[in-house]
């Protein structure tokens, strides 16, 4: 049993207990786990599998293997759990077969806290919304909770509580742990560690102090990946104490963000970015815009939005951020250098806008900046109107990097008898410089909590699965403290246990996780005897009402700390976690994995990314693996280079390169945390670089560096695929983008027009407020069963999403500048479709309300269609790419939309399950379809609300409206295709003093 | 059925030609009626000479033709405007232009039937067995030797007389050809 | 019965009279010929000639690469067209390649028997059976393609108009409709036309096969041919019409293949002169592929009197003005995507000359256009060997013409987010090498089991054909 992964083909035991059914069979299973004979069989089925899953295997094939073993979950487990539930909408009946219900959950990530409503099919989650009453989603969600559905079902979950590798028992385990209490109870928890990740559940704190109180010497330590240090130190210079922002962006007219991907990544950023566009979306007769900043390193979502962006090396943003504070008013003037002029126009715009502008700085800067940040806030009056501050959210508001670093030296010493850990990876996570996974060996007694039988499983005695949101009760706060109930759907696929739970093993506390979470709000509720109404009305709502924290006034400090000695010059490395498998958690989550990353839209891997110039310093081209040194320490990344990132800086995301992840993650992209060190922190100056001379191919799914021609002069432009000015041209003649002859309507045309009485579907996309995140297509894959085909065919250029957001640079890629857009490109539902009359067998058509539809079991795969189609959005099952086999994916599927099979074309259906659903209702009613009633998945999760759908016929839509605008214009309509999907204008908002470097901006305008 | 006449007819051989159609003339000036001629290859007049004049194949052809591109059209009208009508890509249901090429192709599929099964019809083939082909020498008649037959059916016919007469033809043999 | 043996020539028959003077041009069958020569020199092949080794060999090579074929094509069922090079924005690649370069091939037989015939060039009647039965095997190999390159292929029938319940029918708006119909008709018409002209030769191995099975097998494959003037009469009329009918024909078969892009949107693909330059380029392939082939027979079956110098010659001619055609296609595509101020149509060529793909272009222009221009000597169109080179140069160069036509221009077309790059896999290769042994195969077949040379239409060009009035 040497191979990496040690999973359980429990397809064995799924034979051994045939006829026994599902809800009994776990007990069964420990039943039968006791007896020794099992184990040999257990061996032998590992022995077998590690041998059949190895190198050679494909990813697909491995999961038709990993199929046979979720048939033990039987999936008979797919029933809703044993406590009430309540579903978000009152339906006057319950449950009706094959229609869904939606309940209020909450989704919690890094310790903040996002409100979902989860669609429900006969009792299996199939899909996750956004709830519109969560002040931290507005009804969108971000793309990790899109993708948390097919982590829910992943068949490599850890499935059961192990003992040194082998199967044990939950009981086994309770009786092992009590027997170690026994030893510490003494000396009052003497030796007793509870590692945490970074979490926000109330009752998670209460059981924890309750434990502290029970083990005095006991101690609480909590490690997330995507710390939050340098925020939390941050705070500590500018208040004295650790306190958290919470900004409000309605009323910022200036925005100024140091290094802060705040529009794409930071928490609460659902919130935020709908705020901020809120104040970017130019309509007839509200021609007004905010105006952003951005100076950041690596061009990121929120770079692609500034109306002004610097792209300077991560470890120079502080010598900005001084200076520009300097310029307000806020402790000496710095000379930023090449950046004064820049430093000093922006000064002046902020301080033309006292009270209504908002300055942030990135997570990973140093606590300085943040501290310069709150410093400018104060100064510019801004604290208390566009940005308050409340407590942490965090249950354990600690220095975690600190913590980690006490706890590390502590289990070294061997003061650490017993150590649990709950969630979390920290043997694969912690800082570098600790050895954390070497010092574990230390310690007599370790149990790990986690959802895969990860690296730090491996080294624990004993490990416990833990359950998945949806899975089990507990509870969650937002980013401005509003608590959700985190309400399960599903009783637990893995036999998993939430932190709860094991925390109330510890305590001797023999309530279910429903009991504990319920009885402590109880207490808080004040309601009294009719707790259960209101406890009804919160799981209903999924928002605790008026539970925000309260506005805490924090005087702060002027004083600035003095600048620390810069680093050592030279090329510097900037850590960051990947924007798609976060800290590395969803390494084994597909979706994610073949989601383009925003800007380089790689998939399935991380790179070394750095600028075009840069690269040419360093002699490398794309795919080149370099090896990066500091401090002795070094790794190897392949080499990407981003236009408009920062010269002598390069970028890795780390949480790729795991060990022990499932089939689906192994193997993927470098693991870059031994570079990180507490030490170092996020942002390593002077790295010295070297080619190894081997070579990697990169996924991508946009192939950047063959545009070089394309790039000289504009091919968004010339093609008007881009449209783009600025709010000046526009305040001038609103009509500005419109091209002559390029109308939707009127090409000339030899036929008459079909027509559309009943509906008419179409869709409007806003390039105005489009950062390019990528949720739309997630949410578009979720809702539609999009299979993923995985690196070696993204590779050959087959990736099947529906929707994809194309990145448009503009002008010289070598200015500081640079324009970038971002445009989602669905199916166009063209009126005169170019795929349909060259279908031979009619297998793609027309509805009478203007869908361009696939009849896929009419298909014979000729890709005529895809030839011909000028947006290129038909996508083709080259291969069998949807997974007929395992189990638990059929679970998750949505039993609306049909599953492709090989030699299929399919495409973007305006998710046409919803709109025969809404018809059938409203019919029903005998009305039409309301605006608004329902949209298409991509339009529901978009946080930036960029993408509008809905009927034109109906002249009061947001569509219809939207379609008037003088901004909106057609794709290629010289085609005379008659495109549904129209498309708003990007505007930028220039400071007229730096307006000469927004010049080429013109660039994009239509060529007259 | 059974013959009425003891021998199909006579066979007569000519080494080139020239020689055949002349005999072939004279045969025919003599006011026989059922003759007919077999040769290697097609030779050019032979068939005035026996007395043959035009085939109706073109218009058999011809009608061919027709019918093909009324077929085809009638059929992807009726397909796309009648049985099942479908809104491709705004097109009109009547797209005529679009159905030429399959028109045409049937026009030409049809026609070249015609021509082919109309010409074996006529010429009552395929017909494995027949009369001459018991003569030992007329396997020469796919090679290179001529051969002028006339059938004991023909009311001029007198087996001596007629033996006699294809004799003074000067060809290198005369033959009875037996059932 | 008579008891002489009939094979015998008989006592008092001619011998061939002296060779007459009467041909002024080089004579398109060589001296000292009779009808029974001819008839001897070209069955004799089929019925007693020794099988040589040499043709064992060749069938045999032809025969594995057909076999490697059949297994690319049981490995493309089982895993699908994925196990290809073809993906977005790449829809097509080798498979339609392969499948037009094929058909051009396929054109030169029925365009030499039929436009030939109506021209009245006698010289076409020894090559016109070869090339009648080239055309039908490379529009067999051409027919493979549209059939597998589908993603369902258990389901291609559904391109055909068949009554059903769900009363469903084809889209006869597209051009892969029209695909459908016209190669069905040409592959119809062209076998018809090959069998009929083989018949009376059919009867002529019947009476001189030996053995008793081949006599029954070539007897029922000449329906009982006895050469009767009256079918004569009617034969020669039902040729000469198919002849008439099988030209326009011809001519539509590589205007709707070329339909398959002209009406499409996508730039390089649609434009409105690809007709007439789709026609004139299947042509010249045709010619080179016939040249590609007789050069070598005419060699290992001693068959020079009959494939003279004079047929090599013309077809050199006929290939360098085909060939000039082409090249003013290529020219003229280059002015209209300048002259049409079309960004798109402008990238495409720019595109084809400079972008990843430049080489496949320039060594078009050299195979097709440069390489041909020896022709215009006629040292050049008199050397066999020469000859043969150059026809493999236009081999090459109409399959990499397909290749730019269809994989540059969809690698790159409207939005330069989609753009893709295209390699192919060795299963496309072993496929397309594969059809070449199915075609080589069945051309084995043919040149050891029929007369690959029209017998009766042979014994015409003989001066004692003639019928001279006196």
């Amino acid at each position: 049993m040497t191979t990496g992964r040690r999973h359980l083909d429990l397809a064995a035991f799924g034979a051994r207990l045939s006829g026994e059914n599902a809800p009994e069979y776990w007990r069964a299973l420990e039943e039968l786990a006791e007896d020794p004979s099992l184990h040999e069989v257990l061996r032998e089925e590992l022995a077998r599998e590690s041998a059949a899953t190895g190198e050679g295997v494909d990813r697909r094939d491995f999961l038709r293997l990993m199929g046979a073993s979720v048939a033990m979950g039987g999936l008979a487990a797919c029933t809703p759990p044993a406590e009430t539930i309540v579903p978000w909408v009152d339906a006057p009946e319950q449950l009706v077969p094959g229609r869904p219900l939606f309940y209020a959950s909450a989704m919690e990530l890094d310790g903040v806290g996002a409100g979902v409503l989860v669609e429900s099919h006969m009792g299996r989650p199939t899909k996750i919304e956004g709830n519109p009453d969560h002040p931290g989603s507005l009804g969108a969600t971000d793309h990790f909770a899109q993708a948390s559905i097919l982590s829910l079902y992943d068949p490599e979950r850890s499935g059961t509580v192990r003992y040194t590798g082998d199967v044990s028992t939950w009981a086994a385990f309770v009786s092992a742990l009590q027997a170690t209490l026994q030893t510490l109870r003494g000396s009052g928890g003497e030796g007793l560690r509870v590692l945490t990740e970074g979490m926000s559940s109330p009752t998670a704190g209460s059981q924890m102090r309750e434990i502290l109180q029970r083990y005095p010497a006991a101690a609480w330590h909590t490690w997330q990946p995507v710390t939050r240090d340098s925020v939390l130190e941050g705070s500590r210079l500018a208040f004295g104490r650790p306190l958290q922002t919470v900004r409000h962006f309605g009323g910022a007219d200036v925005v100024l963000a140091l290094d802060s991907d705040f529009l794409a990544r930071e928490p609460g950023f659902v919130r935020y970015t709908r705020d901020f566009m809120d104040r970017r979306r130019v309509r007839a007769g509200a021609a007004t815009m905010n105006r952003l900043y951005v100076a950041e390193s690596m061009p990121t979502p929120t770079g692609t939005m500034a109306d002004h962006r610097v792209a300077i090396p991560a470890g120079e943003i502080e010598t900005l951020a001084r200076a520009i504070a300097g310029e307000i008013g806020v402790g000496t003037r710095v000379d930023a250098g090449a950046r004064s002029a820049w430093a000093e126009a922006v000064a002046r715009d902020l301080r033309a806008h006292p009270g209504r502008s908002i300055v942030l700085a990135g997570e990973n800067q140093p606590p300085a900046v943040h501290a310069i940040v709150h410093a400018i806030n104060a100064a510019l009056g801004n604290a208390g109107r566009t940005v308050h501050y409340i407590e942490p959210v965090e249950a354990n508001p600690v220095n975690q990097g600190e913590s980690m670093r006490r706890l590390a030296t502590d289990m070294r010493a061997g003061r650490v008898r017993a150590l649990l850990i709950l969630g979390g990876n920290p043997a694969f996570t912690a800082p570098a410089d600790l050895e954390f996974a070497r010092a574990m060996d230390f310690v007599p007694f370790r149990v790990h909590l986690g959802t895969y039988y990860d690296e730090t499983s491996a080294r624990s005695h004993w490990h416990v699965p833990a359950t998945h949101f949806l899975e089990a009760w507990s509870d969650t706060r937002a980013c401005d403290g509003t608590v959700s109930i985190v309400q399960p759907l599903i009783r637990p696929l893995y036999n998993g246990a939430s932190v709860h739970e094991i925390l109330a093993a510890l305590n001797e506390d023999i309530r279910t996780g429903h009991e504990i979470v319920r009885d402590f709000w109880r207490e808080r509720a004040r309601t009294g005897a009719d707790f259960d109404a209101t406890w009804n009305r919160w799981l209903h709502d999924g928002v605790i009402p008026d539970s925000a924290l309260p506005p805490v006034s924090a005087p702060a400090s002027g004083a600035i700390p003095a600048a620390a000695p810069r680093g050592a010059a030279g090329i510097e490395v900037v850590l960051r976690p990947d924007p798609m498998i976060h800290d590395g958690r969803f390494a084994n989550n597909s979706w994610l994995q073949e989601l383009p990353k925003p800007v380089t839209k790689l998939t399935w891997d991380n790179a070394a990314l750095m600028s075009p110039a840069t690269a040419s310093v360093l002699k490398v081209a794309n795919g080149d693996v370099i090896e990066i040194e500091a401090g002795g320490r070094t790794v190897q990344a392949p080499v990407w280079s981003v236009p408009a990132h920062a010269d002598d800086s390069i970028t890795l995301d780390y949480g790729y390169g795991a060990l022990r992840t499932g089939e689906v993650g192994r193997g993927t992209g470098t693991d870059v945390y031994p570079f990180r060190t507490l030490a170092g922190g996020d942002i390593v100056r002077g790295v010295t670089v070297r080619k190894t001379g081997r070579r990697v191919r990169l996924a991508t799914v946009q192939m950047h560096h063959e545009l070089a021609w394309e790039l000289a002069d504009g091919a968004g432009a010339r093609r008007n695929i881009v449209r783009s000015g600025t709010l000046d041209r526009y305040r001038e003649n609103p009509e500005f983008l419109r091209v002559p002859g390029l109308e939707i309507k009127g090409g000339p045309s030899l036929y008459p027009e079909w027509p559309y009485e009943t509906y008419a579907w179409g869709m409007v996309i806003d390039t105005n407020v489009c950062t390019g995140c990528g949720i739309c297509t997630i949410a578009c894959q979720a809702e539609n069963s999009i299979p993923v085909v995985g690196k070696e065919q993204v590779l050959v250029g087959r990736e099947m999403h529906w929707i994809r957001t194309d990145h448009y640079y503009k002008g010289d890629p070598n200015d500081p500048d640079i324009g970038m857009y971002n445009v989602p490109i669905p199916c166009m539902h063209c009126e005169n479709a170019p795929c349909e009359p060259v279908c031979p067998v009619e297998a793609t058509s027309h509805s009478d309300e203007g869908i361009n539809e696939m009849t896929y079991n009419r298909c014979v795969g000729t890709r005529y269609c895809a030839n011909n189609c000028p947006y290129k959005v038909r996508r083709f099952n080259f291969l069998s790419y949807a997974d007929f086999e395992t189990e638990s994916y059929k679970a998750m599927r949505n039993p609306d939309v049909t599953v492709r099979s090989r030699g299929v074309m399919e495409k973007c259906t305006y998710c046409i399950q919803r709109i025969n659903e809404h018809r059938i209702e409203a019919e029903k009613d005998g009305r039409r379809i309301r605006d608004g009633e329902f949209t298409t998945a991509c339009a529901q999760a978009c946080p930036t609300r960029a993408i509008r759908f809905g009927d034109l016929n109906d002249s009061d839509s947001d569509v219809a409206r939207l379609r008037a605008e003088p901004l909106n214009y057609g794709m290629l309509t010289e085609l005379n295709t008659q495109p549904r999907t129209s498309y708003l204008g990007a505007l930028k908002n220039p400071n007229p003093e730096l307006a000469r470097r927004a010049a080429p901006a013109s660039s994009t305008e239509p060529a007259e | 059925m059974r013959p009425k006449t003891e021998t199909w007819g006579l066979l007569a051989e000519f080494d080139d030609p020239t020689s055949l159609i002349e005999a072939a003339e004279k045969t025919r000036e003599a006011g026989y009626t059922r003759i007919d001629a077999f040769t290697p290859f097609p030779v050019e007049g032979l068939h005035e000479a026996i007395g043959f004049h035009h085939t109706k194949l073109p218009m058999i052809v011809l009608a061919g033709g027709i019918l093909g591109f009324v077929t085809g059209f009638g059929m992807q009208y009726f397909a796309t405007v009648i049985h099942y009508p479908l809104n491709i890509g705004g097109r009109p249901l009547n797209s005529w232009p679009a159905w030429i090429p399959i028109s045409f192709e049937l026009a030409i599929l049809f026609a070249a039937f015609a021509a082919i099964f109309g010409m074996l019809a006529l010429n009552r083939l395929p017909e494995p067995y027949h009369p001459v082909f018991n003569v030992g020498r007329f396997v020469l008649a796919t090679r290179d030797q001529f051969f002028l037959s006339i059938e004991a059916s023909d009311p001029k016919f007198r087996r001596d007389e007629t033996r006699r007469f294809l004799e003074a033809l000067r060809p290198l043999e005369v033959s009875d050809v037996p059932w | 019965m008579d008891p002489r043996d009939p094979r015998l020539p008989h006592p008092q028959a001619n011998q061939p009279g002296p060779q007459t003077g009467r041909l002024e041009r080089a004579p398109t069958i060589g001296p000292g010929h009779s009808f029974g020569s001819i008839t001897d020199k070209i069955s004799t092949i089929v019925l007693t000639r020794k099988t040589s080794g040499g043709w064992f060999i060749g069938f045999g090579i032809a025969f594995a690469m057909m076999m490697m074929m059949l297994y690319a094509i049981g490995w493309l069922l089982i895993k699908g067209v994925g196990i290809w090079g073809n993906n977005n924005p790449v829809g097509w690649a080798f498979d339609i390649i392969n499948f037009v370069w094929w058909i051009g091939i396929g054109h030169a037989g029925t365009l030499i028997s039929a436009i030939l015939l109506l021209l009245r060039q006698s010289w076409r009647t020894s090559i016109n059976r070869f090339a009648e039965a080239m055309t039908l095997f490379a529009v067999a190999c051409a027919g493979l393609f549209p059939l597998l390159h589908v993603g369902r292929p258990w389901f291609a029938y559904w391109l055909l108009p068949y009554p059903n319940t769900m009363s469903l029918w084809p889209q006869f708006r597209s051009p892969l409709m029209w695909d459908v119909f016209a190669v069905a008709t040409y592959a119809t018409v062209s076998l018809l036309f090959w069998y009929i002209g083989l018949v009376p030769d059919f009867a002529t191995l019947r009476d001189r096969a030996k053995s008793r099975p081949w006599k029954i097998l070539y007897g029922f494959f000449s329906l009982g041919w006895r050469g009767s003037a009256k079918h004569w009469y009617r034969y020669e009329s039902a040729y000469l019409l198919l002849a008439g009918l099988a030209t326009p024909l011809v001519l539509s078969v590589h205007t709707i293949v070329s339909f398959d892009f002209a009406t499409s949107v996508i730039p390089g693909w649609h434009t409105t002169f690809f007709p007439p330059y789709f026609v004139a380029g299947a042509i010249y392939a045709g010619f080179a592929m016939v040249l590609t082939l007789a050069i070598p027979v005419r060699k290992a079956f001693g068959l020079q009197d009959f494939i003279t110098m004079r047929h090599l010659e013309n077809m050199g001619k006929v290939m360098l003005t085909t060939g000039l055609i082409v090249g003013y296609a290529y020219v003229m595509e280059v002015f209209y995507s300048w002259y049409s101020g079309n960004i798109y149509e402008m990238y495409v060529m720019f595109n084809r000359a400079f972008g990843p793909y430049w080489w496949t272009y320039w060594l078009l222009i050299v195979c097709n256009i440069v390489a041909p221009q020896a022709l215009w000597f006629k040292k050049v169109r008199t050397s066999p060997l020469i000859l043969f080179v150059i026809a493999m140069f236009v081999n090459v160069g109409m399959w990499l013409e397909r290749f730019v036509i269809i994989v540059v221009s969809l690698h790159r077309d409207f939005l330069p987010s989609s753009w893709g790059m295209y390699s192919p896999t060795r299963w496309d290769f072993m496929l397309f090498f594969g059809t070449i042994g199915l075609f080589l195969t069945l051309l084995f077949l043919f040149i050891r089991f029929l007369p690959m040379i029209s017998i009766f239409e042979m014994r015409t060009l003989l001066p004692e054909a003639q019928v001279h009035e006196d």
